[in-house]
């Protein structure tokens, strides 16, 4: 502490920490504190906020698990499932990323740089100056009925009738693919950039197949830049809202619709907290022991 | 020894764009030798490295391994292995997984691997060290490490680029002997690129030194050292005084050259130089600062006395070297120092600067070559 003081200043010391204080403690910690705190309660008009109905209680979570009370069928099946797809749905999404980012952050992260590579990264990048839900609409365009994709389907004889990729759930997963993308391949690529080519020569010379190098030396390299892509990916596709809002079929509901739901239309919003910390536990225990399988520290994912 | 599979190249060019990195290299190595390339960097010896491992393909001309042309195999057909300049372990491989991956390629089973690996580490004197990652080894293990992996492939030829560049200078000097032992082990063909001359000169039975490109002379260390064969080599290997001139008369194999600096001076013809120095010709004579005496008496008429002034001088352990800088330096365009060694025998001392004094060489130690590119320092 008296060496951070000491590198930084007293001024810019106390700044930096603020900062940070900030960042953490009021636009993260305490929001998902107080949004545990209204997931357990009773959701109830404003006058009688801290009146003698306003107590702690789990029905909340009761009624994600069972259903409203008296429900015959035991189970909140509508909900349930839209979680459970929710997750794998985020799942595939993941693997779906890391098999397209991979070659790609390979690509970047061994070619030799220069003015290519430099092209290429921005060409990556640029889509991503577009608003996040007007990329959605447009792959809502390129996915429609009479879209880019059906008409040269179409046109090449492949297909009689226009595919509804929408009814069928295929644009919104090819938007949420797209949608983190970049989230894949920068953490990939940087840990791939510092892997050292000869190396990969040396292993050449001593005779492995392209499967061999990348299993023994660039996979298990690339592991902690793999794990923070894979994180983030099924983090983010798992609490999406703009994506499956309109690219989701008229059927298909993502568990964050819900939760909007319960927000928004419902007004229920003891309700929705309840949801959005069932999501977010989930989420953050389905990491950890993917983690926990491929032994990966947490401290690797922050590299 | 002669047993070892030997590497030829032909008539090689090596083409990067329009940048020629290697012109018309021709080199026989003979089977079992420790053939050193020497040069400054960016002179092309690890590119001609690459092009026999085969992570290159000459433009023009042949490269051959055991007589079999090698063009169009990739560096896993050929019979060599590459020990990187960086070494390049496997950082999340234990050592023996790095030692034994070549055979991890081929499939051999674990019990297989660990035994050859156990034999390996024995050969480079690291018997404990299996376990262990290669960020947990000091310099010269890993060193050996990554020796013992290059030879657990088997190969006929080992290729080094500059191996010991990282290590310091004790164990630097440890490890040549190290690595000239090994070599004798188990016989089989070294190259090794090297921009240290020491490294070049003690280990190999051949040096190539190279120019920019080029390859001026292939010759055992003590003919590179004594007789070079063009001015850049007098001046890239050892430390060498340059006096530049003209070519007065030539007779018995003996030159008298009228130089810019410090009047006539007498020196031998170069045995191994294909180009004949004649008479009119501009010429480059070197005489090796130990090779210089203090001369007994000042004799004008003597072409292998050189008087000049005491510039500064110092010590240097075994030896003292003085700084001298000639009466016409003024006059002279490359006006560098005299440099002359003696060796510290207990009587040596410094020289005041400003003092005259006389330096006398024996003719058959100065070299006469035509005037060339010289090594920039």
């Amino acid at each position: 502490m008296k060496d951070y003081f000491r590198t930084n200043g007293q001024v810019m010391g106390w700044g930096l920490l603020l900062a940070v204080g900030f960042w953490v403690i009021l636009l993260i910690v305490l929001p998902q504190i107080s949004m545990l705190d209204f997931s357990f309660r009773n959701n109830l008009p404003p006058p009688e906020m801290g009146g003698p109905k306003d107590v702690y209680k789990i029905a909340n979570y009761k009624y994600l698990v069972f259903g409203a009370p008296g429900n015959e069928d035991g189970y909140n099946r509508v909900d349930l499932l839209v979680f459970l797809r929710t997750l794998l749905a985020a799942a595939a999404v993941t693997i779906f990323d890391l098999v397209l980012c991979y070659p790609i952050a390979y690509f970047l992260g061994q070619s030799p740089g220069g003015g290519f590579t430099r092209v290429l990264v921005l060409l990556l990048i640029i889509p991503y100056w577009i608003n996040e839900i007007l990329r959605a609409f447009a792959f809502r365009i390129i996915f429609g009925d009479t879209g880019v994709i059906n008409e040269f389907m179409m046109l090449f004889g492949l297909i009689d009738r226009p595919i509804d990729f929408i009814r069928e759930n295929i644009a919104l997963y090819a938007g949420l693919g797209y949608a983190y993308i970049l989230l894949m391949i920068f953490p990939m690529y940087n840990v791939i950039e510092s892997l050292d080519r000869n190396q990969i020569e040396a292993a050449r010379d001593m005779g492995a197949s392209w499967w061999m190098i990348h299993r023994r030396i660039v996979i298990p390299f690339a592991k902690p830049g793999i794990s923070s892509g894979c994180t983030m990916v099924f983090m983010l596709s798992a609490g999406a809202l703009a994506a499956p809002q309109i690219l989701g079929g008229p059927s298909s509901l993502w568990f964050t619709q819900l939760i909007y739901q319960w927000f928004n239309t419902g007004g229920n919003w003891t309700q929705g907290s309840a949801y959005a910390v069932v999501l977010l536990l989930t989420c953050i225990v389905i990491v950890l022991a993917v983690m926990r399988l491929f032994k990966v520290n947490m401290g690797d994912i922050g590299k | 020894m002669s047993a070892g599979v030997g590497v030829d190249l032909q008539d090689m060019w090596i083409k990067f764009g329009d940048y020629v990195a290697v012109r018309d290299a021709n080199v026989n190595i003979a089977g079992g030798e420790f053939f050193s390339f020497l040069g400054g960097s960016g002179c092309g010896k690890t590119t001609i490295l690459r092009a026999v491992s085969g992570f290159l393909e000459p433009a023009e001309g042949k490269v051959l391994i055991g007589g079999q042309d090698m063009a169009g195999k990739g560096p896993n057909e050929r019979p060599t292995a590459l020990i990187f300049q960086n070494l390049a372990l496997f950082p999340l491989m234990k050592v023996w997984e790095n030692i034994t991956f070549s055979m991890e390629v081929r499939g051999a089973s674990k019990a297989e691997r660990q035994k050859r690996a156990d034999e390996l580490l024995d050969m480079i004197a690291l018997p404990d060290q299996r376990d262990k990652y290669p960020s947990e080894l000091s310099g010269g293990q890993k060193q050996r490490v990554a020796i013992a992996r290059a030879l657990c492939a088997q190969p006929d030829v080992l290729l080094l680029d500059e191996p010991l560049s990282a290590l310091y200078l004790k164990l630097r000097q440890h490890m040549r002997t190290e690595l000239r032992e090994i070599q004798q082990r188990v016989g089989i063909t070294f190259i090794y690129i090297t921009h240290d001359q020491g490294e070049a000169l003690t280990m190999s039975d051949s040096v190539a030194v190279m120019r920019t490109a080029v390859i001026d002379q292939i010759a055992d260390g003590r003919s590179i050292y004594d007789d070079p064969a063009t001015s850049f080599v007098a001046s890239f290997v050892g430390e060498n005084n340059m006096f530049g001139g003209k070519v007065k008369s030539i007779a018995d194999g003996q030159v008298i050259i009228e130089t810019n600096r410090t009047g006539t001076l007498r020196a031998r013809l170069s045995g191994t130089c294909k180009t004949p120095l004649k008479v009119g010709d501009k010429a480059m004579m070197f005489i090796r600062p130990e090779t210089f005496k203090i001369a007994d008496q000042k004799d004008d008429a003597s072409d292998t006395q050189i008087t000049a002034h005491v510039r500064h001088s110092e010590f240097e352990g075994q030896s003292y070297n003085v700084f001298l800088e000639s009466y016409r330096l003024l006059e002279d365009a490359d006006g560098k120092e005299i440099k002359m060694a003696l060796t510290n025998r207990g009587e040596a001392r410094l020289y005041e600067p400003g003092t005259e004094m006389t330096l006398q060489y024996e003719a058959a130690q100065a070299v006469a070559l035509p005037a060339g590119a010289v090594a920039t320092e």
